[in-house]
């Protein structure tokens, strides 16, 4: 047995052992602190105690007497398809500035309250990301526009139409600004209203650009397309910058192709191999085997050496340039050539110059047509950030006539935004249909507002050939009108808009040949909500396809120039957070609350800096207190508070976009800083980084982040986390493996030999969960996805600086550091390129479990399924359970978080009307004072077992899946009943017979027990970490 | 020992005689058309047509708006049954005697043609009307013998109602024992005080006098009597504290006068026709306005009346107005009690006055039950799982065969707090 000698920590507090973290690192709760500040003296006296005992016996024996009425109001007209408390579930589409997922939304009494990934489509495959899981939320948003309005007034459609329409025929050059529009009838409709006005132009943009990678296309290939990507294809993947886990062009399906390529078995111990070259650890670079630190400046040089080390191993000439050498790459470029065909390089650079070189690499490699398709192009970014500066000079110079804005916030999330403000004014005419009165909206004339995508119609072609549709799954809210259907009316067009997709459909149904059924045709596109055309078939407007390689010798010239071998030593690399993203969805306190994947901090945005950094300028940060910074770059300057980040490349620093909203709502406005404002397209491009003239020194005023990381440790039990290298899982497949004995009796024998309880028998089902944790790659999905499902409060910035966050699901992430190190300061050098591993963790449904034997009303119990239960009615609050709970899982309602003013301004799906809707009528909204845990979706187990029982038939593998596992899009979570030894979860484990034990014959050598020593038995099972490297190195 | 034998013979009896009662009901059988099976499949799927066309106006035993069904193959050919109920118009039409008069007897109403039926189908519908849903009262009967068999076999378990009959002739029986004692003191006090051989101290020791003041000052006495008080006024706080929260007999009064009794009772409308969500969902469903206007389209009053109800009236305004009607809810769970109709109706097979009492004779319905958690649990505790036919179950029964007792829902984990909290 080979023992981990790693040190893990969750926090730079724990790898030095910081005075104050000891002292609060084994308190699950913090002392009792009060949310509003109180005097001195604080609580109550016996004098307050008696009166108010006096008035609450009083209260209670009033109150008792008489029940309050309640109503039961049907339906005046019930429609057929809707059964109350039946939920309904319709395929859908979720689309925004370029992002993409179909859907699966499931109603309930004719709302929608949960979003699911639809396993039918052949991009996302059933994954989700936690901006589509917390999209439902923004359905039911208070800051959403009630109706139209012109110059500030609220009106009527007809008056809107009217006045528009004349003013439109009369403005001249109309532009349309838009994000990239995937919609084949959008852009129809949109055609038809320029049909109408004649000078009528579409100007497209995205807030996170891919237009290098589009233009670099059309340099070299002659054709501005965006590739698909096929990373489960690769063996060796490269990536200088792009986190295509986390927020590059389509993460949900590269997350899920990804994870293909991850998944190791015994029976196929192979895996792929991951570089990444950053500056920002990103989750993509988190997950990655060899991770190198390089500051942007010297980005372009790297990826052009890299094209002369493969180049020269092709036999092709070298294209010159300075080169450079970077720990890892030369070890990338071998094994891309060994693996030519089946390799992968991209590059998160939005510089055209840099995608020339990368497309040229993947052409040496061989990858174009196996890993990079050009056959089958992507249409997710087709925003033209050239075009789009243009407009901006244009509306300035006062040549545009009319300006539309069509779903989009140019003014928040465009790089000249503040120029583009000043010039709307200039346009005769300005118009915007987003569904809230955001930056850009609050400066135009006249508002006519969009529903949200959960009230609409709408049809998609995300991939050449690829379609799917959108079907609205509840009545408009408000007074809102389908843009597309504004388009149509104001180019004369009285149609709906569904009439309108319909006729586009039409022709896609048209190739299908005769005798098939229009209807029947459309109800399966419909249901399944995605359709795969033949290659015949397909609508009008299907982009021509790439051939001759171009030349390269333009953009290595462009880089010599523009990189250097030396960083600056102060250069700022800007990025999109993996739950606040661009930003459009700010106002949802679901992904405020989300805690990000790496840096585990919510409710803010920071400057990341490198531990040297923070080191050399005498910054310690602790249990989230840090300082501020001030910040001056482009000609911009702002003060943000500082994070200290492990794996922070040198020189460098990080900013997240999507923060600094003036006009999103209440939950967003004011949050942070406006990274926008620092985006600078002078190069014809936008630039996500800056690397000259960055100046950051510390402002001294001191500042807390709400951070969860250094929360709940395992305080030196460092066996939670067990891994190994491929090469030692190739040897021997137990390899990392953390086996604990105890000694009894004179031997050594295991922990599970020696126990107090009796033990249970699950007669009938046997709940469990595997987690891969080679699979997960800590994107947080699940976290949203559980905060939905299960109607977690968010409890805001100031209670999770108190540590009283009240998710269920958490993802830990842990950093590294090597053997070696055993002084602190070694640690620390160590820690400067950490590796990170991800593990979620929720309650384990012990079998042994050690919060059921001390609560003293027995709120706790054991189900008969294996399941730790908690009943909110009976528990009183002594918080015993989570004092003894070694995984520190359980969460206390330290306060009302529903209809509470105090909360109300970051709870917003329990405090409003409107927000409520979202709520699951299956979960109960807990109270003050009781404890909550992962109750492993009970309500769905039920709802599955009545559904089979209701059918006469045994429960089917598969029928209930908790809210985690059908929000991954890798797959590391898998539920199901291990006492069915046919069931996925059991095959995973490798459990071989149908045995009715509470312990089962575990026989997966990956599969073990977080704290396996202390025999608690849990239910949820976790594989070990495989690295694909030579030795265990950080 | 002698009291209770008796009594229990005398149930005995009369449980005998009940049994006999049952055999010989179900010896009077009609001579059924030999042709008819009387295969349990054949009834099955026969009562599951009969449920789907024929129950909102047939019963099997008691005439509806047509006439009982039972015996109909005795009474009429089998042919001419067929035909009418394959369409009973032509049938009519064709001036068949019988079915003339048969439609005049039912104020010539429209029986609607049940073509689609297959000869085979109709056969076991047959089945059904002249075979169905006989056995259940054989059933119990048998049940209620061997219930009061092992009674009483084990000597164990008294019945409570014999218990408090046996309590009051033990009262009784003391009392005269009392009485009797206190009369042998009395004469023989005076048969010692007319004996002259008593020397002083003995004629003051026989008639001495009990001092009762004495007693009643005592502390003894006090602490007893304030114990016995205290007692009573706590046990009755604690009965009124269980009452709170909950509201047996509420009966709110609705914006509608609506009749269960008339409608459930009378009528027999099955309770799916209106609560529609009973065997899919967790809520019945209050039905909803149009649901009432299938009958209410053309029933404009209550008894063949002139003229339109003003209750019914109401049903036309809402839809008129697309206002719903807005009813009082009855029955209240608290929020932190799941509670699924199906799983109690369509899996359990729970009769629907289980739980909601004799709600066909409810003028205004009220709540039967008290709905708190131990009249919950008391059922979980006791219901015996109806596991045949149900894959779902297999195992469990398999697993559970080596056991003397029932499979309970309390078996199935049927008290476990997350069966009906999260």
């Amino acid at each position: 047995m080979k023992e981990n000698k790693k040190t893990y920590w969750k926090g730079l507090e724990q790898l030095t052992n910081d005075p104050e973290f000891v002292k609060h690192a084994d308190q699950e709760f913090p002392g009792f602190t009060s949310k509003k500040n109180q005097s001195e003296d604080g609580g109550s006296s016996r004098r307050d105690f008696l009166k108010m005992m006096g008035f609450s016996v009083a209260a209670a024996s009033l109150a008792a007497c008489e029940a309050p009425v309640r109503k039961a109001i049907p339906y005046v007209n019930k429609p057929v398809d809707i059964n109350p408390s039946v939920p309904n579930y319709y395929a859908s589409t979720f689309a925004s500035g370029g992002d993409y997922a179909s859907i699966v939304v499931k109603t309930r009494e004719g709302r929608p309250i949960k979003i699911d990934g639809n396993s039918l489509s052949p991009i996302t495959q059933g994954g989700t990301n936690a901006i589509v899981e917390a999209s439902v939320l923004s359905l039911y948003d208070k800051a959403r526009l009630t109706g139209p309005q012109i110059n500030g007034q609220p009106a009527e459609w007809p008056a809107l139409d009217a006045e528009l329409g004349s003013k439109l025929a009369s403005a001249g050059s109309i532009k349309i600004v838009s994000n990239t529009i995937l919609s084949p009838s959008t852009d129809r409709a949109i055609r038809q209203f320029a049909e109408r006005y004649g000078d009528v132009e579409l100007v497209t943009y995205d807030p996170i650009s891919n237009y290098g990678i589009t233009r670099a296309s059309e340099t070299y290939y002659g054709s501005r397309t965006l590739p698909s990507y096929h990373f489960d294809k690769a063996k060796v993947i490269a990536s200088f910058g792009a986190d295509f886990l986390g927020s590059w062009i389509s993460p949900i399906e590269f997350a899920r192709q990804y994870s293909k390529g991850r998944k190791i078995s015994k029976e196929s111990p192979e895996m792929s191999r991951h570089f990444q070259f950053e500056s920002n650890l990103s989750l993509t670079g988190a997950n990655a085997d060899y991770r190198t630190p390089l500051a942007p400046s010297q980005s372009g040089l790297a990826v052009l050496s890299l094209y002369n080390m493969i180049a020269g191993k092709a036999g092709a000439g070298s294209a010159g340039g300075a080169n450079l050498d970077v720990l890892h790459l030369s070890r990338a470029a071998d094994e891309l050539w060994a693996n030519r065909g089946n390799s992968l390089v991209v590059s998160g650079s939005n510089d055209p110059n840099v995608q020339v070189i990368i497309h040229a690499i993947n052409e040496l490699l061989g990858n174009t047509g196996s890993t990079v398709d050009f056959q089958n192009p992507v249409y997710f970014r087709k925003g033209d950030d050239q075009r789009m500066n243009q407009l901006v000079s244009e509306l300035n110079s006062g040549s545009v006539g009319a300006v539309i804005f069509y779903n989009c916030n140019p003014v928040y999330d465009f790089g000249g935004g503040q120029a583009l403000a000043d010039g709307i004014a200039k346009a005769k005419v300005s118009v915007a249909t987003s569904e809230v009165k955001n930056e850009t909206a609050s400066l135009v004339q006249y508002l006519a507002p969009d529903h949200h995508y959960l009230e609409s119609w709408n049809d998609f072609r995300p991939k050449k050939g690829l379609y799917s549709l959108a079907q609205p799954t509840i009545t408009p809210l408000f007074n809102t009108r389908q843009a597309q259907e504004s388009f149509l009316k104001w180019a004369g067009n009285s149609n709906s808009y569904y009439d309108f997709i319909r006729e586009d459909w039409q022709a896609l149904h048209g190739g299908l040949g005769e005798g098939s059924d229009f209807q029947s045709f459309w109800d399966n596109c419909l249901h399944d909500g995605v359709y795969q055309a033949s290659e015949a078939e397909g609508m009008e407007g299907e982009e021509e396809t790439v051939s001759a390689a171009g030349d390269i010798s333009a953009a290595v010239a462009a880089i010599g120039k523009r990189y250097q071998a030396q960083g600056s030593g102060s250069e700022l690399v800007i990025y999109a957070k993996v739950g606040i993203g661009s930003g459009t969805f700010a106002n949802n306190p679901w992904l405020h609350e989300m805690p990000d994947p790496i840096s585990k901090a919510t409710w803010d945005n920071y400057l990341t800096v490198s531990q040297k950094w923070a080191s050399d300028n005498g910054l310690q940060m602790k249990e989230g207190a840090t300082q501020m910074a001030n910040v001056s770059a482009n000609g911009v300057s702002f003060t943000v508070p500082i994070l200290v980040q492990p794996g922070q490349a040198e020189g460098t620093f990080g900013l997240a976009l999507g923060y600094g909203r003036t006009a999103a709502g209440r939950v967003a406005d004011g949050l942070g800083v406006n990274a926008y404002a620092l985006l600078n397209s002078s190069n014809g491009y936008v630039s996500y980084d800056v690397t000259e003239g960055v100046s950051v020194s510390l402002s001294g005023e001191s500042y807390r982040i709400a951070q969860t990381q250094t929360h709940q440790t395992y305080m030196g039990r460092n066996f939670v986390i067990q891994e190994a290298t491929l090469g030692e899982y190739k040897e021997d497949a137990s390899a990392g493996r953390y086996h604990p004995e105890i000694y009894k009796d004179g031997e050594f024998v295991k922990p599970s030999k020696i126990s107090l309880w009796s033990g249970h028998k699950y007669s009938m089902h046997h709940w469990g969960l595997a987690i891969d944790m080679n699979s997960c790659i800590g994107c947080a999905a699940c976290t949203v996805a559980c905060q939905v499902e299960n109607n977690v409060a968010v409890v805001g910035k100031e209670e999770v600086l108190n540590r009283r966050e009240m998710a269920w699901i958490r993802i830990d992430r842990y950093y590294s550091s090597p053997e070696t190190a055993d002084s602190y300061k070694e640690l620390e050098e160590a820690a400067d390129n950490p590796e990170v591993t991800f593990q979620p963790m929720m309650c384990q449904h012990c079998n042994n479990a050690p919060c059921e034997t001390v609560c003293p009303v027995v709120a706790t119990t054991h189900s008969s399924e294996g399941l730790n239960q908690m009943t909110y009615n009976r528990c009183i609050g002594t918080r015993y359970c989570a004092n003894n709970c070694p995984y520190k899982v359980r969460r206390f309602n330290w306060f009302k978080y529903h209809d509470n003013k105090d909360f109300a301004g970051v709870n917003t799906a329990q405090n409003d009307d409107l927000g409520k809707m979202v709520l699951n009528p299956d979960v109960t909204v807990r109270a003050r004072g009781v404890m909550e845990k992962c109750s492993m979706c009970v309500q769905r187990i039920q709802a599955g077992k009545l559904t089979a029982k209701r059918e006469k038939r045994e429960v089917k593998d598969g029928d209930i899946n908790v809210a985690c596992a059908v929000a991954c899009p890798t797959e590391a979570l898998v539920f199901g009943d291990m006492n069915d030894s046919n069931s996925k979860v059991s095959k995973m484990l490798k459990i071989e017979e149908n045995s009715m034990e509470a312990i089962k014959e575990v026989n997966e050598e990956r599969a073990y027990h977080v704290l396996e020593e202390i025999n608690v038995s849990p239910n949820v099972w976790y594989f070990t970490k495989i690295r694909n490297k030579d030795k265990n190195e950080a | 020992m002698s009291i209770k034998r008796s009594l229990l013979g005398v149930s005995f009896r009369v449980i005998h005689l009940m049994v006999l009662f049952f055999l010989v009901l179900g010896f009077q059988a009609y001579a059924v058309d030999p042709e008819v099976p009387d295969s349990e499949d054949a009834i099955s799927a026969g009562q599951s047509i009969f449920n789907a066309n024929c129950k909102t106006c047939h019963r099997l035993d008691q005439k509806l708006i047509g006439p009982a069904l039972r015996g109909v193959t005795e009474r009429r050919e089998l042919e001419w049954t067929k035909q009418f109920i394959l369409n009973s118009q032509v049938l009519i039409q064709s001036g068949d005697p019988i079915a003339v008069e048969l439609f005049a007897e039912y104020n010539n109403t429209v029986m609607p043609p049940m073509d689609f039926l297959g000869d085979g189908e109709l056969m076991n519908l047959l089945a059904y009307i002249e075979y169905g849903d006989k056995a259940e009262p054989e059933a119990a009967a048998a049940d209620a013998g061997a219930g009061g068999e092992s009674g009483g076999g084990s000597g164990g378990g008294i019945p409570s109602e014999y218990l408090t009959i046996i309590l009051v002739v033990l009262v009784i029986v003391l009392i005269l024992v009392l009485v009797v004692l206190g009369l042998i003191v009395s004469v023989l006090t005076k048969y010692m005080n007319n004996s002259d051989k008593l020397d002083a101290d003995d004629k003051e020791f026989i008639n001495q006098k009990t001092d009762y003041l004495s007693i009643l000052k005592s502390d003894g006495f006090i602490v007893i009597v304030t114990t016995i008080v205290l007692a009573f006024v706590v046990k009755t706080a604690v009965d009124g504290l269980y009452t709170i929260g909950v509201q047996e007999g509420y009966a709110p009064s609705q914006p509608i006068a609506y009749s269960h009794e008339l409608h459930a009772g009378e009528y027999e409308i099955p309770c799916q026709y209106c609560h529609t969500g009973v065997e899919i969902g967790k809520s019945a469903n209050i039905p909803s306005a149009n649901i009432c206007m299938n009958c209410h389209m053309h029933i404009q009053n209550v008894g063949g009346q002139e003229g339109i109800s003003p209750e019914i009236a109401k049903i036309y305004a809402a839809v008129d107005n697309d206002q719903p009607i807005e009813w009082v809810r009855v029955h209240n769970l608290p929020d932190l009690a799941y509670f699924n109709h199906s799983q109690h109706v369509a899996v359990g097979g729970v009769e629907c006055q289980t739980c909601h009492g004799p709600i066909e004779e409810m003028e205004v319905v009220y709540q039967h039950s008290s709905l708190t958690m131990g009249w919950c649990i008391d059922c979980h505790r006791n219901t015996e799982i109806t596991t045949r036919g149900n894959e779902y179950y297999d195992k469990l029964v398999q697993l559970h065969s080596e056991s003397k007792d029932a499979l309970k829902v309390k078996d199935i984990g049927g008290l476990e707090c997350a069966k009906c909290h999260y």
